[in-house]
Parts: structure tokens; C-alpha cells; sequence
């Protein structure tokens, strides 16, 4: 294949990890932005949203799009309610103090992964997509001086992964709305801007908190279920999207939504690019390093505004 | 000897002026009040003296040399001493061991101990060194505070509201102090209580929305129509 | 003064009994404490930073690992001697230890964590990377032959366990020295209250940085000592799990105390090698502890000792 058909298979698949990518990180987003702190257990609620999906699936039977219908609506809700307890019963106890927090989720990511390998066990299992319809894509080459159109072999995508585009856009525009738009958002908010304030109004913000901890892993669950018919489901999924969730939610500015999704659109895109140019392992190198440096030099990340 | 000195420091937080073109001159061996209304900027302004807050501009001058650019520990160095407004000991150490890391800074080994016995028989301490300092009173813990300025023997002891939460006895003690180390130390301090204001400050300076309103002896500054007006709210 | 005699008493006592112990443990329980100790000086080394400074570092496998591949690659890929190759890792895990530190310590908290995170992940994908020479995930042995330093083979049961005793002796005493320095104290003061050590005039930059730089060197000490001892060097040293260990050992023994490193890598290692005999997924173990502690007992075991019992315990 020439380089341009094959720079816009990569930009297309790097669509779909940007899309998935975006939801987590926005998971992870919000939970830092309200209530400042860490969550190292991200990537383990996306396994898990994974995992379930597999299960909830394999429950019911008949055709494909009905068990992802299921799975679709059901395994946000389990894991949010999941990480819900989890907040209630231990983030709660030791008041979100950052730094314990991050160490009890790092207690959490071993709890959950453990119990998944347990359980589920450590093979990777497939999900079937709902449909999944070869699409050829057309590229333009230049004969005899006048473009025309044709169908490079190789050069296609199918109708599911632009099902998770749309997905994962439809989505954003939801929790977007959520934020903007309503009563609960408004709480949400108000809570992110100055925690004791909130309290003095008579905000219940430890509910809010635990509203948000839940969505977050929810959100991080669902892109897990949209992913998983194409990258199957296994116990050790969960370190890339959380390294992935870390590097964008830092480059877009640490609790920002839009940084947040504009660097995800960015990272998976660009995800997709560079691995046609370096190893993968070379580019997660670079990738940890530009997280870390970012950290250090500029704080506020690469499109977050300076700090107040 | 001029010992400290600043020319036209400002520090603006998001436009708010807080402290605006302060000249200042503190000669050696004096006692200096800087007192004010609250929000006037003393505590702004001693912070930039003494580098926990950076200026907007200005220069600030310790023993003819410019420090405005100096880090806040290398200022220490010169021979600055800062006691916290906020009660800032290490709650979790013994008083002892407070002491101990202020008087580290100059003497070390077998020196340590009675410098630091000295320094808390001098504040009414030492009585109790090995006691938490967390757990002591907050009137206490001011005495601690000046124990661990006094513990550095320094050119300059800059005191913030170091008598409030103290009973009349401690501040009578305080008084006292003040008097004693006069000959060896030059002071400045931060003070609401104007019985301590008139009885140990051979100057005072009023600051008013960060500049100086009044400058001069304890009496002429009480007197002054500008420094009232300014206190009751009234100019 | 009767505090210090105590002090060095307890410790110097806790030598002895490894000392002793080599002549009467079965063989089994004598290769594990090898270990241990070998892993308690990782811990302690860890503690400095942690306990005693006040900085959570999520990233110290760095360390761990810089010393054992510093030691490791040059006895295997230049055939160099084992004292002059543990000497180059515990070298390479100090300067490691200082670039990092010069980096990371301009930010604070959280971000210090996820920006050692990082560093230590860049440093996991970097062995993986170089798998030419590091074998990767595999990893490579260090042969019985090689292993033989001033006559003595440390491949040998015995032998090795006096290596470990000495050095896990090393960490801890310069530990217990380091409590007693000025140098210490102001780290002590750095953890209780940052801002009021900097207006006592302490330069708390440089005495982080030294804290990194020396819990960064005792670590890549203990790394090196690890692959020479034990004959392997992989890639799953460099990882995270290795980062989270001695926060863990460090957790459930006790922050900021001289014995807690020990007693929490004895306490962890055992419960680990009882429940990996039961399941494959031993790590549940260290995630349940994890939130344990740090719900119910965050000063860990010589916390709670110096709460309760010990006053004196440093």
C-alpha cells in the first residue's frame, strides 16, 4: 500500500482508540476535577466493564445486538455501583486525603484485578459486536492527469468501529450536558469550585462525590463495552487505559473536560500515526517521559489555563 | 547603621494593591512596631522582607547588601529570624527538638543542649521539653515560636502579633524579654496590643491599604489625627 | 541518653537474632530470610525517603532496578568482577536517584507520585526496550562462576545469607546514623512542617534532594545485591509491582521507624508465599492489605509499638 492509504487507516483506527480513550479519560477527569483526587484504580473499571460485558453477554442469547444492548446499559450501571461502595466504604473513611487515596486505589486496582483472575480467569475472550459490516474505502490516485477514485485492497474499516465513534461522541455531549445543563451538574460544579463553600450552602457533597466517583468509573466501564468486540476481554487490560487516561487527563490540563478530550483526540490519533513510524514500546518511552516532563515544566498541562 | 531598608515595595494579588511603594528604613539595635488596621499589609509586607512572598517590585536592603532576589532560607542565613502569625511549630516533635533546629543553624554537637535550655528558660519553657509540642497551649506555642526566633540569635527577630492568645502575666514576661535582648538584637514586630506598642517600641510605623501613614515615637503616632482616623474607620 | 542505649540495644539485638537464627532455620525458611533481608534494606532504603522525609515516591523500582542492571549487565555482557559490578549499580542507582530527584522535586504531593510513576514506567519500557541486552520480561542469569567474589561463593546457602545480613545490617545502621545526623533531623522537620524548616533557614531543595539521593542509592544497593545473590536479573524488578512493594513493606512495618522496614517485608513476604500456595492471584493479598492499612492503621506496626509501648523507638 501506498503511504496515504495507509496514513488514513492509521488516522481511522486512531479514531476509534481517541474515541474510546476520550471517555475514559473524561472519567478519570471528573473525578480528579470535583474531588481532587487520583483514582489508580481507573483502569481496573474499564476491565471490569470489559469483563462484565463478556458475562452479561454470554448470559443472553439469541441474537448478538441483543446481549451488547444489554451489556450496553447494564455493566455502566454495576460498575458504577461498584466503585460507588468502594468510595463509600473506604475513600469516605479517610476524607479523600490525596495521598492516602492514591494508595488505597492502588489497593483497590489489586483487589479488583485479583478477584477478575480468580473468578473470570486469565484467558482473553471475544465479544461478539452487534453488526459488523466490511466497509472499502475509496483512496484517489492521479491517472493519465485527471484524479479518480479506487479501492486500494486492504484499505477498509467496518461499520462497528464508526459505530463507536458515533457512540462515544453521543456520549460526550451527554456528559456535557449533564455538567451544563442540570440540576446535579450545577451540585457537581459547585462542589469542583470550593468544597467548603458547597458544604456551607448545604450541598450533600459527600453524595456528590460518591455520585461522581460512580459516574466516572461508569463512563470508564462503557468504553470498555464498546471496545471490547474489537480487543477481547482479560485481566491485565486495565494498565494501558489507565496510563493512557493519566497522559491525556495531564496534557489537557489537569480537570479540564475540553483539554481532556481534545488531548484525547489528539494522543489517540496520533497513537495510531506514530506506531506506524516507531516500535510501540519506543513510543510508550516517549509517551511516560512527555507525561512526567509536562508534570514537572507545566503543570497546568499543555492546554489547561494557569492555575487561579 | 541602616540594618534594613526597602525602596518602593509593592505586591499587587490580582490587581488588589496590598502593599504600594513602601520606602523603609530600620536602623540597627531598634525596636520597630508596624502596626495598622487589618488588611493594611503587615504581614504582606514582612513576608516580602523576609522572601516567603515575592514582590511585584522594589528592592529590599539587609546589611547593605540586596537581598530582593535571595531564596527565603539564604535571607534566614543573613541572619533573619521570622516568627509565624499562624502558630507554625512542629507540632509532632518535642519542644525541645523545636528549639533544637532553630539553634542548629549556628552551633552543633554538645553546643546544641544548653543553647536551647537557655534559650527556653529565657520564654518560661523549660519546664517542659519533651512534651509534644502540639500538645502545649496556644499561648505556649507563641512562646515557642519566639524561643525558636530567639534560638537563632539573629540581627534581625521579626515578631508577627507575638502576643496574641497570651495571658497578662506571659505578656508582661514578653515586655520583659523585648527589654533584655534590645542591646543585641534589632526587632521588628507586628502588634495589635498598644500597651505593648507604647511601652517597647522606640519607633512605630502605621501602615493604611499598603502604605505608610504615619511614621515616628510611640506618643507622636497615638496622637496623630491621621493614624485615629484610620483606626476608627472614620478617614 | 538511656533512650539511645535502648535504641541501639533493640537493633543491634535484631542482628544478633539474624545472626543466630542461619544455624537453626530449615533450609526453606533459611533461603527466604535471605531474601527478606536483602528486600528489608530495599525497604529501608525506601523509608528514608517516605518515613522520614514525608515524600511518597511511586516510583522506586527505578532505583531497585538501576543497581540490579547496572550490576548485572556489566558481569554479563563484559564479564566484570562482582565487587567492581555492585560498586557500578549502586553508582548508577545514585545518579539515577539525582537526575530524577532534580526533576521531580519541583512538584509536590500528588503530582511527585504520578511524575515518579512515570519515570519509573519510562525505565520498565526501557529494559523491555533494550531486550537485545536485557532479555526483557525473561531475563538473564548470572552464572555460579561469575558469582564468586573474594573467594567466597555467594551462590552457596550459608554464604548468602551472611551477604544479605550485611548488607540489610548496612541499611539499617546508616539508617539509625542518619537519625541522630543534623542532616536527618531537618528531614524529620521537612515532613512535620516544609514551610517552617525553609524560614529556620534550612535549604529544604537540597535536603530533599539529598533524601532521594541516598534513599535512591541504598535501593539500587539492595538491587544489585538481589541479582548478584540470587542469580537473576528481569524485567519484572523494574516494574510497577516493585515500586509498590516498599510502599507496602514500608506501610505495614511502620513510616519513619528504624525496625518497621524489616518486620513489614517479614510480615508481607510470608503471607504472600502462604497464599500464593493457595492461588495464582497472591497480589489480592497485597491489595487487601494495602486499604487495610491505610484505613485502620496507617502508622503500622512500630507506629502503633512507639504509640502504645516504645516512646523511644526512632
Amino acid at each position: 500500500m501506498e503511504i496515504g492509504p495507509y496514513l488514513m487507516l492509521a488516522s481511522l483506527e486512531g479514531a476509534v482508540t481517541a474515541a474510546v480513550l476520550a471517555l475514559t479519560a473524561v472519567g478519570l477527569s471528573l473525578v480528579f476535577g470535583v474531588m481532587r483526587v487520583v483514582n489508580v484504580a481507573h483502569g481496573e473499571f474499564f476491565m471490569l466493564g470489559a469483563v462484565l460485558a463478556w458475562w452479561v453477554t454470554g448470559l443472553i442469547g439469541g441474537h448478538p445486538a441483543l446481549g451488547f444492548a444489554m451489556a450496553l446499559v447494564l455493566v455502566p450501571v454495576l460498575v458504577a455501583g461498584i466503585a460507588v461502595a468502594a468510595d463509600m466504604t473506604i475513600l469516605k473513611r479517610i476524607a479523600y486525603d490525596p495521598e492516602r487515596t492514591i494508595v488505597a486505589t492502588i489497593g483497590i486496582l489489586y483487589i479488583i484485578q485479583q478477584v477478575t483472575l480468580m473468578t473470570y480467569g486469565p484467558e482473553a475472550r471475544p465479544v461478539t459486536p452487534p453488526f459488523n459490516t466490511r466497509l472499502a474505502l475509496p483512496w484517489v490516485e492521479f491517472a493519465d492527469g485527471a484524479p479518480r477514485l479506487y479501492w486500494p485492497w486492504g484499505l477498509s474499516t467496518t461499520s462497528y468501529k464508526l459505530g463507536v465513534i458515533a457512540a462515544a461522541g453521543g456520549v460526550l455531549v451527554g456528559v456535557w450536558a449533564l455538567m451544563a445543563r442540570t440540576r446535579i451538574g450545577l451540585l457537581m460544579r459547585a462542589t469542583q469550585l470550593d468544597r467548603d463553600m458547597a458544604l456551607a450552602f448545604g450541598i450533600p457533597v459527600e453524595r456528590v462525590y460518591a455520585l461522581v466517583f460512580g459516574i466516572g468509573a461508569g463512563l470508564a466501564a462503557l468504553a470498555a463495552v464498546l471496545i471490547v468486540p474489537i480487543q477481547q476481554a482479560h485481566y491485565l487490560m486495565g494498565g494501558d487505559p489507565l496510563l493512557l487516561s493519566f497522559i491525556v487527563v495531564i496534557i489537557g490540563g489537569l480537570g479540564s473536560l475540553p483539554g481532556t478530550v481534545l488531548a484525547a483526540v489528539l494522543i489517540g490519533l496520533s497513537d495510531g500515526i506514530i506506531s506506524v513510524f516507531f516500535s510501540p514500546t519506543l513510543a510508550k518511552i516517549l509517551a511516560t517521559l512527555l507525561v512526567a516532563l509536562v508534570l514537572v515544566f507545566r503543570p497546568q498541562g499543555l492546554f489547561g489555563a494557569r492555575p487561579r | 547603621m541602616t540594618l534594613l531598608s526597602t525602596q518602593g515595595l509593592s505586591r499587587n494579588f490580582d490587581g488588589l494593591r496590598a502593599v504600594h511603594d513602601v520606602d523603609f528604613d530600620l536602623p540597627e539595635g531598634q525596636v520597630r512596631a508596624l502596626i495598622g488596621p487589618n488588611g493594611a499589609g503587615k504581614t504582606t509586607f514582612v513576608s516580602m522582607l523576609c522572601g516567603r512572598i515575592l514582590p511585584s517590585s522594589g528592592r529590599v536592603m539587609f546589611g547593605g547588601k540586596d537581598i530582593s532576589h535571595l531564596p527565603a532560607h539564604r535571607r534566614i542565613n543573613l541572619g533573619m529570624a521570622y516568627t509565624f502569625q499562624i502558630t507554625s511549630v512542629f507540632a509532632n516533635l518535642s519542644v525541645f527538638e523545636n528549639v533544637a533546629l532553630a539553634a542548629r543553624r549556628r552551633v552543633a554537637g554538645a553546643e546544641v543542649a544548653p543553647v536551647v535550655n537557655a534559650v527556653l528558660g529565657r520564654v518560661g519553657l523549660h519546664e517542659r521539653p519533651d512534651q509534644n509540642a502540639g500538645d502545649l497551649s496556644y499561648g505556649h506555642q507563641r512562646l515557642l515560636e519566639i524561643a525558636m526566633g530567639l534560638a537563632q540569635a539573629p540581627r534581625l527577630l521579626i515578631l508577627d502579633e507575638p502576643t496574641q492568645g497570651l495571658t497578662d502575666q506571659e505578656i508582661a514576661d514578653f515586655k520583659a524579654l523585648i527589654g533584655d535582648l534590645k542591646a543585641t538584637t534589632t526587632i521588628l514586630l507586628i502588634e495589635h496590643n498598644m500597651s505593648v506598642v507604647m511601652e517597647v517600641a522606640d519607633i512605630v510605623t502605621v501602615l493604611n491599604f499598603g502604605e505608610v501613614l504615619a511614621e515616628g515615637p510611640p506618643e507622636a503616632v497615638h496622637a496623630n489625627p491621621a493614624v485615629q482616623a484610620a483606626y476608627l474607620g472614620t478617614g | 541518653m538511656r533512650d539511645g542505649r535502648k535504641t541501639l540495644g533493640l537493633h543491634l539485638g535484631l542482628l544478633a537474632l539474624l545472626f543466630a537464627l542461619q544455624f537453626v532455620l530449615p533450609a526453606y525458611h533459611h533461603g527466604n530470610l535471605a531474601r527478606i533481608m536483602v528486600l528489608a534494606a530495599y525497604a529501608v532504603g525506601y523509608n528514608i525517603l517516605f518515613g522520614y522525609t514525608g515524600l511518597l515516591s511511586l516510583g522506586h523500582a527505578l532505583f531497585f532496578a538501576a543497581g540490579m542492571y547496572g550490576m548485572g549487565l556489566l558481569v554479563n555482557q563484559t564479564g566484570a568482577a562482582p565487587l567492581a559490578a555492585l560498586m557500578a549499580g549502586v553508582i548508577a542507582g545514585a545518579l539515577v536517584a539525582a537526575a530524577l530527584g532534580v526533576l521531580a522535586l519541583r512538584t509536590e504531593g500528588v503530582a511527585f507520585m504520578i511524575v515518579t510513576l512515570m519515570f519509573a514506567q519510562a525505565g520498565y519500557l526501557t529494559v523491555l526496550y533494550f531486550g537485545a541486552y536485557t532479555r526483557g520480561d525473561e531475563g538473564f542469569v548470572i552464572q555460579q562462576a561469575q558469582r564468586v567474589m573474594a573467594g567466597i561463593d555467594l551462590s552457596d546457602p550459608s554464604n548468602r545469607y551472611f551477604a544479605g545480613l550485611l548488607v540489610f545490617g548496612l541499611a539499617m545502621l546508616i539508617n539509625l546514623w542518619l537519625v541522630r545526623t543534623r542532616f536527618g533531623r531537618v528531614l524529620i522537620a521537612i515532613r512535620e512542617n516544609e514551610e517552617r524548616a525553609r524560614m529556620l533557614g534550612y535549604d529544604v531543595f537540597v535536603h530533599k534532594l539529598g533524601a532521594v539521593v541516598l534513599s535512591g542509592t541504598i535501593s539500587a544497593m539492595a538491587g544489585a545485591s538481589y541479582g548478584l545473590l540470587f542469580g537473576y536479573v528481569g524485567a519484572s524488578f523494574a516494574s510497577v509491582q516493585y515500586s509498590i512493594f516498599p510502599l507496602l513493606w514500608v506501610l505495614l512495618g511502620g513510616a519513619g521507624t528504624v525496625i518497621g522496614p524489616f518486620l513489614g517485608t517479614l510480615f508481607m513476604f510470608y503471607l504472600i508465599d502462604l497464599s500464593s500456595g493457595l492461588t495464582t492471584a497472591y497480589m489480592l493479598i497485597a491489595g487487601v492489605a494495602l486499604v487495610l492499612l491505610t484505613l485502620f492503621a496507617p502508622q503500622g506496626l512500630a507506629g502503633e509499638l512507639r504509640n502504645r509501648v516504645w516512646r523511644w523507638l526512632p
